[in-house]
């Protein structure tokens, strides 16, 4: 990857800051709202990195359907929006040091890394100078992966969707009775 | 990826437009909030309760048949771009996939979860 430029920067802005408003912002509603745009920014990082179906995934998923299916849980109960009930829990401290804790490993997990990787050619080489070659059509290969060599999973991915389906409605039914 | 520079245009444009209406109707506009102005707009009657109102549980269950349609429609794109390739061999996968999905919404459909009860 070459050296991140400005859009990777208004990117990562975007999204630290937008998380931060995830979690401090007094209305819910606003959270959910600002959460959608964590996640748009998270699928302009993917196109940065050429990932670009990731990048359509991660819209078409997270900010078309988990986000509204958050909207709606917040439309559909009773009062959760409202300014009588304290948006955020009384446990900031324990979450902070968990967040620090899990930044800290996955940084360390980064820069460790880079030493383990062992090069055939060179001997030891750094894995962000190790550069893999990129498909022309990344979405093309996927697919003709997916129809080929990975046709089962393919279809069984189908069984779990279904899975996952009946289960939701047999779960939102029974609460109704 | 330099394609991707005229969704950056068109996503800059777009916050432009809207803060750029509201800075200059801010500017033009005189400053002058009194009570009647302030409620929520219900057609001019006036409004009952707050606009927070809860929304109809049967609403959720059609939330999540489209989450579970739209994982679906991500496994569309990349055997679209490859059809034209695979033909018929792509094609009879798809009708499985795609298949093996209807028996869940025959049974949606067969359990009244579709009805507006």
């Amino acid at each position: 990857m070459a050296e991140p430029g400005i859009v990777f920067w208004i990117l990562a802005v975007v999204t630290v800051a937008s998380a931060v408003m995830v979690v401090t912002l007094k209305n819910i509603f606003h959270c959910a709202l600002a959460l959608i745009l964590c996640l748009f920014s998270v699928a302009g990082i993917y196109i940065l990195l050429n990932a670009e179906f990731l990048a359509a995934a991660q819209v078409l998923i997270y900010v078309g359907a988990v986000a509204i299916l958050m909207i709606f849980a917040i439309m559909l109960t009773s009062n959760l929006a409202s300014k009588a009930i304290r948006q955020s829990n009384e446990q900031v401290m324990v979450g902070t040091v968990v967040s620090v804790l899990f930044c800290g490993g996955m940084l360390a997990l980064i820069y460790l890394t880079d030493k383990a990787i062992v090069s055939e050619e060179t001997g030891v080489a750094f894995w962000r100078q190790v550069r893999g070659t990129l498909p022309a059509d990344n979405v093309a290969s996927l697919g003709g992966y997916l129809m080929t060599k990975f046709m089962l999973p393919f279809e069984v991915v189908s069984v779990l969707l279904l899975a996952a389906m009946i289960g939701a409605i047999v779960l939102a039914r029974k609460e109704k009775a | 990826m330099t394609e991707y520079l005229a969704v950056l245009i068109f996503i800059f444009a777009g916050i432009g437009i809207v803060l750029f209406t509201f800075l200059l109707s801010r500017l033009l506009r005189p400053i002058n909030p009194y009570h009647e102005k302030n409620i929520n707009y219900e057609c001019a009657e006036n409004p009952i309760g707050t606009s927070w109102v809860k929304f109809n549980n049967r609403f959720y269950i059609f939330a999540l048949i489209f989450v579970i349609f739209d994982v679906e429609v991500v496994f569309l794109f990349p055997w679209a771009v490859v059809f034209g390739q695979l033909g018929l061999y792509a094609l009879v996968e798809m009708v499985i996939f795609i298949g093996i999905l209807f028996f869940g919404i025959f049974y949606a459909w067969r359990k009244g979860a579709l009805k507006w009860v």
